[in-house]
């Protein structure tokens, strides 16, 4: 559709290196006027490098970039920003403290002398801005008041307000629920009418063929391949990202669930978590589904100890057990898994093998003293396992892409004797590869007569995966459903409250 | 589940270069030296009284209190903190060793007091960051007036002078030359190295500055640690003390004023990071050398004590600002 137009940006040839990695090799990409360019490749491929290059974040080795056809020189964020190109990341840049007028005119308020803001006009600005993108956001509101997608739109009214372009969105969906997802989805509709031009980069294969018009794909650091969204399908697009065929992706195997591991009985905590019973039998895989907010991390957090409930018991292996801190949880054999691997699972300074054996510390150290070596010999056979991508047990685990981050934390617990679970998104934010990874690793650990208690907000995934899917609404258990019973439709009514 | 026994196999897979924080560690380790050495080669062109024995041996023996103050301090920053009490806790171990011997108690119960002294209130101070919730700067703020106080209190604000030779031999004593301080400063920075790279506690204290949260999901217990650091911090400020003491013959409530900010100096120059989680005792140690050959130099060449200042804040500022440019490039 956008073929026959002059791009708005033409990438060509870039390259750029870290010491002994070459992240971009010679990339190409173009982007036109109204177009929705999705982004795919595995962890890694050079997807958040290419875009840090064009948003003067990282400076190229090689190569050249044409803004309308203009060769553009940048060096740094600021170029960029000048030649109208904004990314959105995951992690916002707002200062929440302030109202949404304040932060979408940030450091360009409208003033009534120099230094006086003229808040009747910022306001006023901002909600025509708003109105206009369809965006049902009070400007006076306080951001940090603001839910996550609410939050993201005020970045992208912040862009548009600053005349952006080009506007790169870095999985914006990722922490989504699936009502403001088709909200952000009415929004790019809106900007595409208005001839922005958008990279879109996702892990999500329904995203790709919902708004992309085209979609190109990188694969260690090199252009696959560039195709309207037309001529490809999913299994291609996989094949051509992992280079290997996933004709499953989820490969469940079923065992027969053994003896009961794990029981709640009426877990609350405040007005979070209500009244929540459940079991855990050794060889399942529970899956936990509901929407942003209805209480599954919570949930997650109390029986691994990072958080205390207020009422309720929790059973391990048919006894009562007090769990009052996550040393508790671990030494009821509870590993844990955090949904946040940066700010929860890893020590990104440590090395891989310390991160690893950090649980194991006091178990491995004879009278507090602590070999390296021994850390090493803890982590080496587990990262031969799970095939984790390093350059030795010492390198720091902050060098790591993130899936093979995500291994890491789930080498900390196969390290130990744990055999309950608790995965918080395991798969979140991770490429195809390293996800099939972790589904044949829970497949072994089941096989071992382990219980996993696995909380997702990819459907398909506890679809997949579960042998038993609980489903949580409001802080309370909405539904309980067996692998046979459960659909995506059922599953979705009962996140939304609609049944139970 | 998974346990193998036999011999470790080699750490680095050969072919794939990567750093680790071992080899940027050293690299960084490598360019304090490299101050120290050029530093130390300047000073020699311009006085060639610099580079005797009896100088160089005078510039560690000087540097040794600030070094052992240093180690402490080491370990609060690793951690994600920061401790200001330092100074005080030196004035106060020391008037109560002071004390001790002068009412004509035994002298390892006048050092084991002084000890107990430091570790307690620095045991204090972690209490009220681990358990009370407050800000380290906080914590150790109020506690840097509190014992400063209790020193003047103790001593109704009067030094107290004039040893036993058998005490004295901490600051006059030498083995083959070596002066007793830098022997303590020498042992004192062994043990607490060995303590941070080979024990368990040694890991926690990185992992707590690399990411509390994650250390905490890991099961370990934040508050315990956390305590025992600026425990650790109290002692090596009760050793300074006694070196101290010794070195003056004399105990005072007033002394180790600003000891913190030149332990604090001495420590990041040494790559020491400020928010926690990197950094080595060899560099805080060769940070502290640099200040004290800085400090003897200047004395050496007659610059005034004035513009003595300018110059230590001028090196510290540089210090700093060339790790962050290149950390910034890296």
């Amino acid at each position: 559709m956008t073929s026959s137009q002059a791009p708005v940006l033409e990438m060509r040839g870039i390259r750029k290196t870290f010491p002994g990695v070459v992240a971009l090799d010679g990339i190409d990409l173009d982007l036109c006027r109204g177009e929705v360019h999705m982004l795919l490749g595995e962890n890694g491929a050079g997807k958040s490098t290419l875009m840090k290059v064009l948003s003067g974040a990282h400076r190229m080795d090689a190569g050249e970039i044409r803004i309308d056809g203009r060769l553009a020189d940048i060096r740094e964020p600021g170029d960029a920003l000048a030649l109208g190109i904004r990314i959105i990341y995951q992690e916002l840049n707002l200062v929440p403290q302030l109202s949404a007028a304040e932060n979408i005119f940030l450091g360009r308020a409208p003033t009534r002398w120099p230094g006086v803001i003229d808040w009747r006009r910022l306001y006023a600005r901002a909600t025509h801005l708003l109105r206009d993108l369809g965006m049902q956001v009070d400007p006076r509101i306080q951001v940090g008041q603001l839910s996550l997608a609410h939050q993201q739109m005020v970045e992208i009214a912040r862009a548009l307000s600053e005349n952006a372009s080009i506007l790169v969105m870095d999985e914006p969906t990722s922490a989504l629920t699936s009502q403001e997802v088709t909200q952000l989805f009415a929004l790019i509709e809106r900007l595409v009418s208005r001839r922005v031009a958008i990279v879109y980069i996702t892990h999500r294969f329904d995203e790709v063929f919902r708004i992309g018009h085209r979609v190109t794909v990188l694969r260690d650091g090199k252009h696959v391949t560039t195709r309207a969204i037309g001529d490809v399908s999913v299994a291609e697009l996989v094949r051509l990202m992992a280079n290997r065929e996933l004709t499953d992706h989820f490969p469940k195997i079923r065992v027969e669930p053994g003896r009961e591991l794990l029981r709640a009985d009426r877990i609350g905590r405040g007005t979070r978590l209500r009244d929540i019973s459940f079991s855990l039998r050794a060889g399942e895989v529970v899956g936990i589904a509901g929407l942003l907010g209805a209480g599954r991390t919570e949930l997650a957090r109390a029986m691994a100890g990072a958080d205390r409930p207020d009422t309720g018991r929790l059973f391990i292996k048919g006894e009562v057990v007090s769990v009052r801190s996550p040393a508790d949880a671990i030494r009821c054999g509870i590993g844990f898994l955090p949904e946040e691997r940066k700010t929860q699972g890893l020590v990104g300074g440590l090395s891989v093998a310390r991160n690893i054996a950090l649980p194991h510390a006091s178990r491995i150290s004879r009278l507090g003293f602590l070999r390296s070596g021994t850390e090493t010999a803890l982590a080496r056979p587990l990262i031969d396992e799970l095939c984790i991508k390093t350059s030795g047990p010492a390198q720091p685990a902050v060098w790591l892409s993130g899936g093979n981050q995500q291994k890491v934390v789930l080498a900390k617990w196969l390290a130990g004797d744990a055999d309950i679970f608790i995965f918080d998104e395991p798969t979140r934010g991770i490429d195809v590869g390293a996800k099939v990874e972790i589904y044949h690793l829970m497949n072994r650990l089941t096989a071992r007569g382990a219980g996993i208690i696995m909380i997702s907000s990819e459907l398909p995934e506890i679809l997949g995966m579960s042998d038993r899917i609980l489903v949580m609404h409001q802080g309370r258990l909405q539904a309980e459903l067996s692998a046979a019973e459960a659909t995506e439709e059922r599953v979705l009514t009962a996140a939304l409250g609609l049944a139970s | 589940m998974t346990k193998i026994a036999g011999p470790v196999p080699p750490v680095r897979d050969p072919g794939r270069p990567s750093p680790t924080p071992g080899r940027f560690a050293s690299a960084r380790q490598f360019g304090t030296v490299i101050g120290l050495v050029a530093l130390s080669t300047g000073l020699w062109i311009l006085t060639p009284h610099f580079l005797t024995v009896s100088n160089l041996l005078n510039v560690v023996e000087q540097t040794s209190i600030n070094a052992i103050v240093a180690v402490g301090l080491t370990f609060v920053i690793l951690s994600g903190g920061i401790d200001l009490s330092v100074g005080s806790l030196v004035a106060l171990s020391g008037v109560v060793l002071g004390s001790l011997l002068h009412a004509g108690q035994p002298l390892a119960m006048a050092l084991a007091a002084a000890l107990v002294v430091g570790a307690a209130s620095g045991v204090a101070n972690g209490a009220l960051v681990s358990w009370g919730g407050l800000p380290p700067f906080i914590a150790t703020l109020g506690m840097m007036s509190i014992a400063r106080g209790a020193a003047l209190v103790f001593t109704e604000g009067r030094p107290v002078s004039g040893f036993e030779p058998a005490f004295r031999v901490l600051a006059t004593g030498r083995v083959a030359l070596i002066p007793a301080p830098v022997i303590v400063m020498v042992l004192t920075y062994i043990v607490a190295h060995l303590v941070l790279t080979r024990t368990t506690f040694g890991r926690y204290v990185y992992a707590i500055g690399g990411n509390e949260e994650a250390t905490r999901l890991s099961g370990v217990s934040i508050r315990f640690h956390k305590t025992m650091v600026y425990g650790v911090s109290g002692v090596t400020s009760a050793i300074a003390a006694i070196i101290l003491t010794a070195r003056l013959n004399s105990a005072q409530p007033i002394a180790g004023m600003m000891y913190e900010l030149d332990a604090i100096a001495a420590t990041v120059i040494g790559g020491t990071s400020l928010t926690g989680g990197e950094g080595t005792l060899g560099g805080t140690l060769v940070g502290a050398l640099i200040m004290g050959v800085l400090r003897n130099g200047l004395n050496l060449l007659g610059v005034s004590s004035f513009l003595q200042q300018i110059i230590i804040g001028a090196v510290i500022v540089v210090a700093v600002l060339v790790d962050t440019v290149l950390k910034r490039r890296r």
